[in-house]
Formats: C-alpha cells, sequence, structure tokens
C-alpha cells in the first residue's frame, strides 16, 4: 500500500500506541482487498456492545483506554444489547448488565457520542454525494450508499474503531468508483403498500444473489418510496444478501437512468411478494410475541404503530416490543405516541435492537416463546441463531396478532 | 494431489479438518457463540461444531457482528482454524484479522470436488492454497 508521511509517522508511533496498532491492523485488512492507500473519513459509527463484544472485546476496549485511544473524527456508537430500564424486568444478566455500563463509559473516554441506533442516517448525520465515511451496522451502510450516495464498506466494530482513531480506512469495495455500479435489473411491478413489502422484496433480492459486491438496480415502480420504506429494503437487502449497495432508478443519486444495458433481469409483482408471506411456517401455532424492531423505529413508524394500537390492548400472555432510539423517544413521549404504545401494553426499548438483546435466549425459554412475528424481514432472517420460528407479516397484521394472540 | 488455490489470504500456515458447508455463514445468525456450534434452525449444518475446524464456505452472510465475534470467540478458545470463503464480505476480514484467525476468499476448483467434510487439510495463506494432508 502506498503510505502518506503521516500514515507512516502514525506507524512509527506518533500518535501513540492505540492509533499506530489500529492503522497496521487497517494495512493488513487493506492488503487483502489490494487496496491502494487509505482514505480520509469524516464520520464513523460503530457497533460495540457486550453481548457482541464479549470479555474480550471489553478487555480490548480497556487496554484502549490505558493506552489513551481518542477518536481523530465524530463516532458514534449503534444499537446496544442492554436497555437499563427494564434490563432487570427482563431477566438480563446483571453482571452483563454492569460490563455493558463499562462498554459505555470505555467509549465515551475515547470521545465516541453514545446514540445507541442503528437509524442514525435517520437522526444523526446524513452524510452527502460521494463523502466517505466508516460505517457499521450494515442498515446503515447500504443506507448511506444508496440513498445519501456516500461511500462506505462493512466496517465491523474493531473496524469502524480503527477508523475513529485514524481518522481513515483503506480504500477498497465501495470507496471505488468500479464498485458502484449495478450489476442486475430488478423490476418493481408490485405495489409495496406496507413496509413489510419491502423486506420481503429485500429478501427475494438479497437471497437469491448473495454476494457483498452484487449491487441491484430497481426500477418501474410507479410511485415515490419513503425514507422508512427505502431503510426496510436496504436492510433487507444487507440481511439476506450480505449486500451493501442498491441504486432505484429515479430515486437514489447514483442510479442510472434506465437498467436495460444490465443482462440479468429479475421482476417481482404481488405474486412472488405473496409467495414471501406464505413461505412461513407457523410453527405450532403460538403467536404471543410480536416485535417492531431490526431497525429501530424511526418517528413515522412509531406514529403509525400508535395509530393501529390507539385504544386496543396486547393480548393477556402476549408480548410486544417496539425499540427505538432516544431521540425517536423523546419526540415520541412529547407527542403521545409512547403514551398510546404504553397504555396498549406494548413494551418501549430504548437504544436497543430486539435481536441483539443480552441473555435474548434465556429470555425465549424464560416466555416459552417459539415464534416471533415482525414487520421486518431482516429481524425475521437475523434472529435465527437463538431459535425462534419467525413469520414476516404486514404492520397491520402484526399489530392484530399482538392483539388477537392468533396467527393469520 | 489435492489442491485448492485461493485469491486472497491472510494468516499464518495452519491445519486442521475440513468442515465443508453449502450454505453461507455468519456468526451471528447461524452460530451459538457460546458453544461453538451452528444453532440456526435449517441451516445446512445444524448441530455442527465449528471448534478447531477449517470452514469452508460459499458465502458469508449479513453481519457487521463478525468483527467483534470472531474475536470473542476466539477469546472463549472455540474458534475454527481458518475461514476459507467462496465470496466473502470485508466484516469477515476484518474480523479474521483482528482475532488472528486466517481467512481466504475465491477458490478454484470448488473445495467439494476435492475435499471432504473430515479430511485433514492444510491452509498456506503465503502461496494462496489449501492441500489435502490425510483424512481424520
Amino acid at each position: 500500500m502506498e503510505l502518506t508521511a503521516e500514515e507512516r509517522e502514525i506507524l512509527a508511533g506518533k500518535l501513540g500506541e492505540a492509533t499506530r496498532r489500529a492503522l497496521e491492523y487497517q494495512v493488513e485488512v487493506g492488503r487483502f482487498w489490494r487496496a491502494k492507500r487509505m482514505v480520509p473519513v469524516t464520520n464513523v459509527h460503530l457497533m460495540g456492545d457486550i453481548e457482541v463484544m464479549g470479555d474480550g472485546g471489553l478487555e480490548f476496549l480497556r487496554e484502549e483506554v490505558r493506552l489513551g485511544a481518542r477518536c481523530r473524527v465524530d463516532a458514534t456508537t449503534n444499537a446496544r444489547c442492554i436497555d437499563f430500564a427494564h434490563c432487570d424486568r427482563l431477566g438480563q444478566d446483571p453482571a452483563e448488565v454492569a460490563k455493558e455500563r463499562e462498554i459505555i463509559q470505555c467509549m465515551r473516554r475515547m470521545d465516541v457520542v453514545t446514540t445507541d441506533t442503528c437509524i442514525n442516517y435517520q437522526t444523526g448525520y446524513q452524510p452527502h454525494l460521494g463523502e466517505h465515511v466508516a460505517w457499521g451496522d450494515t442498515g446503515t451502510v447500504i443506507y448511506a450508499n444508496s440513498v445519501f450516495g456516500a461511500r462506505s464498506n462493512f466496517e465491523a466494530g474493531p473496524a469502524a474503531l480503527a477508523a475513529a482513531l485514524t481518522g481513515r480506512t483503506p480504500e477498497y469495495g465501495f470507496h471505488l468508483d468500479e464498485n458502484r455500479r449495478g450489476s442486475f435489473a430488478v423490476r418493481l411491478e408490485a405495489s409495496l403498500d406496507d413496509l413489510a413489502d419491502w423486506g420481503a422484496v429485500g429478501k427475494l433480492v438479497g437471497e437469491s444473489h448473495q454476494n457483498y459486491f452484487a449491487v441491484p438496480v430497481f426500477h418501474g415502480y410507479r410511485r415515490t418510496p419513503t425514507a422508512d420504506e427505502l431503510k426496510h429494503l436496504g436492510a433487507a437487502l444487507a440481511s439476506y444478501g450480505s449486500m451493501a449497495m442498491f441504486h432505484f432508478a429515479g430515486v437514489t443519486p447514483e442510479a442510472p437512468s434506465e437498467a436495460s444495458h444490465l443482462q440479468e433481469k429479475v421482476t417481482i409483482g404481488e405474486r412472488e411478494i405473496r409467495s414471501v408471506y406464505s413461505s412461513y411456517s407457523l410453527g405450532d401455532g403460538d403467536a404471543r410475541l410480536v416485535v417492531f424492531s431490526g431497525p429501530q423505529q424511526s418517528l413515522l413508524e412509531m406514529r403509525r404503530v400508535a395509530q393501529l394500537f390507539d385504544g386496543r390492548k396486547v393480548k393477556k400472555g402476549s408480548s410486544c416490543f417496539v425499540t427505538t432510539n432516544g431521540a425517536v423517544l423523546a419526540q415520541s413521549r412529547a407527542l403521545g405516541y409512547a403514551k398510546v404504545l404504553e397504555d396498549a401494553g406494548v413494551t418501549i426499548l430504548e437504544g436497543v435492537c430486539f435481536y441483539i438483546l443480552q441473555n435474548l435466549s434465556s429470555l425465549r425459554r424464560a416466555h416459552h416463546w417459539t415464534n416471533m412475528v415482525s414487520n421486518s424481514a431482516k429481524i425475521v432472517n437475523i434472529i435465527g441463531a437463538h431459535r425462534f420460528n419467525t413469520i414476516l407479516r404486514r404492520t397491520a397484521d402484526c399489530v392484530e396478532i399482538a392483539c388477537s394472540g392468533e396467527l393469520r | 494431489m489435492s489442491i485448492v488455490r485461493v485469491q486472497q489470504a491472510y494468516g499464518a500456515i495452519v491445519e486442521g479438518e475440513a468442515l465443508i458447508s453449502e450454505e453461507g455463514f455468519s456468526p451471528r445468525y447461524d452460530l451459538d457463540r457460546w458453544s461453538g456450534i451452528i444453532t440456526k434452525p435449517g441451516h445446512k449444518l445444524e448441530g455442527m461444531s465449528i471448534v478447531d475446524k477449517v470452514c469452508f464456505f460459499p458465502t458469508a452472510k449479513g453481519g457487521i457482528a463478525a468483527g467483534w465475534a470472531f474475536y470473542d470467540i476466539k477469546w472463549k478458545k472455540i474458534a475454527p482454524k481458518a475461514f476459507i470463503f467462496g465470496v466473502t464480505n470485508p466484516v469477515m476480514v476484518q474480523g479474521a484479522v483482528f482475532a488472528g484467525i486466517p481467512i481466504t476468499a475465491g477458490w478454484t476448483p470448488h473445495p467439494g470436488e476435492v475435499f471432504r467434510s473430515g479430511d485433514w487439510v492444510r491452509v498456506d495463506p503465503a502461496r494462496k492454497l489449501i492441500e489435502a494432508i490425510g483424512r481424520t
């Protein structure tokens, strides 16, 4: 790799050991991808919670703090695994709760802004066309690349932290023009009236094209998609297909004006969307867990779910969870959405995402949950290792299921 | 000679028992990170352990979590010897490099044509090849 004089100085230890070893690690990753150089980044978003980091990761963070690690660019945190207001009631492990608090302290000492959100692109920072950033989780990256036209690879926690310390990242993947072109065309003929339908599109396209470097070009859609619709599409593409970018003709800034030059063509109509919903096994018929999470809910999603729950009650013996970030929750409280949800018996969790909750497998066993119903195609996919049988349903259907306890 | 050549590689030479999957992999979606056993219902390797194996996966699934998760399973001493991917993504590589687990991407021929699960194989990242050296 071609390194600048400043980068060579960092490797010689000029900015301290934490930054030196961060850059050394980044250069090793860059070599794997045959990166020619490092590229400066303006913003970092990083995942770091005890559920995913474990004791090893926590020990690494403690060492970073001891070494005096400090962010050189703005860095924010992704959703974490514990909502401290709810952890006792959820039966989360007190020792792990204490470690989560320590992680947050370590992050703050390194000057990381602990926003605890996976929708930073809706409430925190919106990069502009061509801006290089280093983001994770995957839903944030695909949104940044596709909708904003910013440039990021999937940056895992340690990689994003390294980028925050050095202010740069290896130049490969979606930092380069040649990887950002569309690779196949998807004609959208379905009307896609619910957020879950957009996730279903992401599942259909992602599952059949699992490849980080595949870039679908959506075209033929007859109205303007909303930010939340593109969020669910992107989150599902990233989850099922490990994809980091899509184009949407007439919508996203780098989309080609038409898709006829692409050889591979896929069409998604009503039949394909219906096939997604009918593909889920209803398992043992238990319908006592409904989740609106993965990604966290935007303010407008909170309003919609509140409207659907208004005056209704979650069925006795059932549980319904909504997760969002602190900013959205504060506004939802001010606007009365949170009260409507809580009056209906919905639990709102702040700063977390349901599938990364610490102790989730134990929580599942303690409540004898077998099925999880959600309007998020991403969470339906991602929660599998905790041995839930998962079922994707449209938003209004999810509310019906929560209130009736009956699967449909 | 049973050899698979790879395009990209990181890490030290390692030997171990091959575990060949027809399905992609994510440590967050598929793996119980306390036992090293693949627990996602319906995964083609459901019930199998990746501990100390040379794991062959055609694709990487998901997720940012691999970065910390690989370090975590290495810390818990339940990591595989190496990850051999057909197509991978940056997170797998960032995670493996951070944890010091050898990783490769791009293969010729398909390992299923050359090895079977249970074969003892050597991964040589510097020479960009994997060779069978016996059966367990």
